[in-house]
C-alpha cells in the first residue's frame, strides 16, 4: 500500500472507533488525542484493527509512533509495503 | 422502631423506565398488554435454526453516543436507556441531585455470555488466534457492567452493583434498592432488572437440550403459560428500572408516586438445580405478606412467574392455589404470555406492566390460555381477556429462578 492508501485505512479505523467524530478536517500533524476523544482503550483498537486486517504486530514500545496520522503512516509504510490496498 | 423511623422506612416508586418487546415506555407496554398484543417474533441466532424470541426495539441513541454503544454491552445499553428514562420520568432536577447519594442496583440472570460468545466467534475467523481477543472483553463482562454503565451515563458516584439472581433478579434488584434506602446507604436507588440473553445462542441451545424451548408456527402463540399445549420457554430481552425513594423525600419534592413497596421476601429451595419447590414458594409469599402486614385476601392481582414449562407452571400454580384458596376473586395473570421470559428483567417488567392497574382497575390477561392444564388447580387466572376489577390496591409479584431462588414483592397503591 502507498502512504495515501494507508492513511485511508487509518481514517476508516478511526471512523469505526469514534463514530461520533467528524474526521473530515483531521490534521495529520496534530496528535489524534488532541483533536478527538481517544482514550487508551480506543488507541488499542487501532492496534487491534491493524492486527486483524493485516496481521501486523505492533510492539508496545512502538506505540509512540502512532501519535499522529503523519507518524502513523510513516511507521506503517514499510510494514505494509507488500500489502495490496483493499480499495 | 419509632413512628418516625417507620415513616422514613416506607419506600416508594417515583419513576419508571423500561423497554420490552411490546413497548419502550410504561404507557406503551400497558396499552399493548391490554390489547393482547404479542411481542414474540422469529429471531436469528448463531449455529442453530432461527428461534422464537421477544426482541426490543428501543432507540439506544436516545441516551448514548454511538461510541458508547460500541464500547459497552447490550445489557449496559438496555440499562442506560431504562435508567435515564426512569430518572427523567421521576422529574428530578438531575444536575442538582447529590450523585454520591444515589445507588444503582440491577438484577441480572447472567452476564458476559453474549460478549464471550462474540469474541470466540470473532477469533474463530483468525484460526482461534487469541492475540485478536478484544481488550474490551473484561470491562464488558465484569458482572457489574450493566449497573456500571448506568453510573457512567448518569454521573452517579454512589454505590453500584448487579444482583445475580437468575430469573428472580428483577424483584431482587428492587429489594436491594429498598434495603439500601432503609439502611441509609443512599437517598435514591435506581433499581430493577435487565437482560440481553437473546443475543447468546447458548441460552436457546441449553433450553432446547433441556426440551424446554418453545416452538409454534405462529410466534404470537408460542408462549403459553398454564396452557396444556405449552411447548416451553420463549426467551426475551428487556429491562425495567425504577427510581426508589424514601416516602418523606418523595413527598418533599412533590414526586409522582406509582406505588409503595410494602412487602418483600426471598428464600431458597435447596432442593434442585432447575426444578422449583412449591413449599418454599408458599413460604416466600407468606413471608412477604407478613412483612407487609397483609393477608392473601388483601391482594387484588397476582403477577405470576410461570414460564410455560410443565413443572414450573404446575408447581407455582399449586403454591398459589394453597395461598389463595380462600380468595376466589384474586386476579392471577402472566406477562410472559405476551413477551416471553425476559430473564433478569422479567420480574421488573411484569410488576411494572401491572402497576397502572392502580389507576384503571384492570387486571391484564394471560394470553394463549386456550386449554388450561388440568394439573393447574387455579380458578382465578385472567384468561385471554383483561378483567375489570372493582379496585386494585395491592399487587403481588412472583419471580423465581434456577438453583431454587424465590422472590416476592408486594406493591400497594399509595394513598397517603
Amino acid at each position: 500500500m502507498t502512504a495515501e492508501q494507508i492513511r485511508r485505512v487509518i481514517l476508516d479505523i478511526l471512523g469505526r472507533i469514534a463514530p461520533d467524530e467528524d474526521l473530515s478536517n483531521l490534521n495529520d500533524e496534530v496528535a489524534f488525542r488532541d483533536q478527538m476523544e481517544l482514550d487508551s482503550m480506543d488507541f488499542l483498537d487501532i492496534v487491534m484493527e491493524l492486527r486483524k486486517m493485516y496481521r501486523v504486530q505492533i510492539p508496545e514500545e512502538d506505540y509512540e509512533n502512532l501519535g499522529t496520522m503523519s507518524t502513523t503512516v510513516t511507521y506503517l509504510t514499510p510494514l505494509l509495503k507488500d500489502v495490496v490496498s483493499p480499495a | 422502631m419509632t413512628n418516625a423511623e417507620m415513616y422514613n422506612s416506607r419506600i416508594v416508586i417515583t419513576g419508571v423506565g423500561l423497554t420490552s418487546p411490546i413497548g419502550d415506555s410504561l404507557p406503551e407496554l400497558r396499552a399493548n398488554v391490554l390489547a393482547g398484543k404479542s411481542g414474540v417474533t422469529e429471531f436469528e441466532t448463531r449455529y442453530m435454526p432461527p428461534v422464537l424470541a421477544g426482541v426490543c426495539h428501543f432507540d439506544a441513541l436516545k441516551h448514548q453516543k454511538r461510541k458508547e454503544i460500541r464500547r459497552g454491552t447490550r445489557a449496559g445499553s438496555i440499562a442506560v436507556y431504562c435508567a435515564n428514562e426512569a430518572v427523567h420520568d421521576a422529574g428530578f432536577d438531575w444536575p442538582g441531585v447529590a450523585k454520591d447519594r444515589v445507588g444503582v442496583y440491577l438484577g441480572i440472570t447472567e452476564h458476559g455470555n453474549v460478549e464471550t460468545e462474540n469474541e470466540i466467534f470473532e477469533i474463530g475467523k483468525f484460526g482461534y488466534d487469541t492475540s485478536v481477543w478484544s481488550h474490551h472483553h473484561n470491562p464488558r463482562t465484569v458482572a457489574n457492567n450493566p449497573a456500571g454503565e448506568v453510573t457512567l451515563s448518569l454521573g452517579v458516584t454512589g454505590p453500584h452493583l448487579t444482583v445475580g439472581a437468575a430469573c428472580a433478579a428483577g424483584n431482587a434488584g428492587f429489594i436491594q434498592g429498598l434495603q439500601m434506602l432503609r439502611l441509609g446507604e443512599v437517598d435514591m436507588a435506581i433499581a430493577g432488572g435487565v437482560s440481553e440473553s437473546i443475543h447468546t445462542f447458548g441460552i436457546f441451545a441449553s433450553f432446547r437440550s433441556q426440551n424446554a424451548l418453545a416452538h409454534h408456527e405462529d410466534p404470537a402463540k408460542a408462549c403459553r403459560p398454564f396452557d396444556n399445549d405449552r411447548t416451553g420457554i420463549v426467551v426475551a430481552e428487556g429491562g425495567a428500572i425504577c427510581t426508589l425513594e424514601r416516602l418523606p423525600d418523595a413527598l418533599a419534592r412533590g414526586a409522582k408516586i406509582y406505588g409503595e413497596i410494602v412487602g418483600h421476601a426471598m428464600n431458597s429451595d435447596a432442593t434442585d438445580f432447575v426444578l422449583p419447590d412449591r413449599n418454599r414458594q408458599v413460604q416466600c409469599i407468606h413471608l412477604a405478606l407478613k412483612r407487609a402486614g397483609l393477608t392473601p385476601q388483601d391482594i387484588d392481582i397476582v403477577s405470576s412467574h410461570a414460564t410455560a414449562t410443565e413443572q414450573g407452571d404446575i408447581e407455582e400454580s399449586m403454591a398459589l392455589a394453597e395461598v389463595f384458596k380462600d380468595h376466589p376473586g384474586v386476579a392471577i395473570n402472566n406477562t410472559k404470555s405476551f413477551i416471553g421470559h425476559a430473564m433478569g428483567a422479567a420480574g421488573a417488567i411484569e410488576l411494572l406492566g401491572n402497576i397502572p392497574a392502580f389507576d384503571d382497575g384492570i387486571a391484564h390477561a394471560t394470553i394463549n390460555l386456550d386449554h388450561l392444564d388440568p394439573n393447574v388447580p387455579l380458578t382465578q387466572i385472567v384468561a385471554n381477556e383483561p378483567r375489570q376489577l372493582n379496585s386494585v390496591d395491592c399487587i403481588l409479584n412472583n419471580s423465581f429462578g434456577m438453583l431454587g431462588i424465590n422472590s416476592v414483592l408486594i406493591v400497594r397503591k399509595f394513598s397517603g
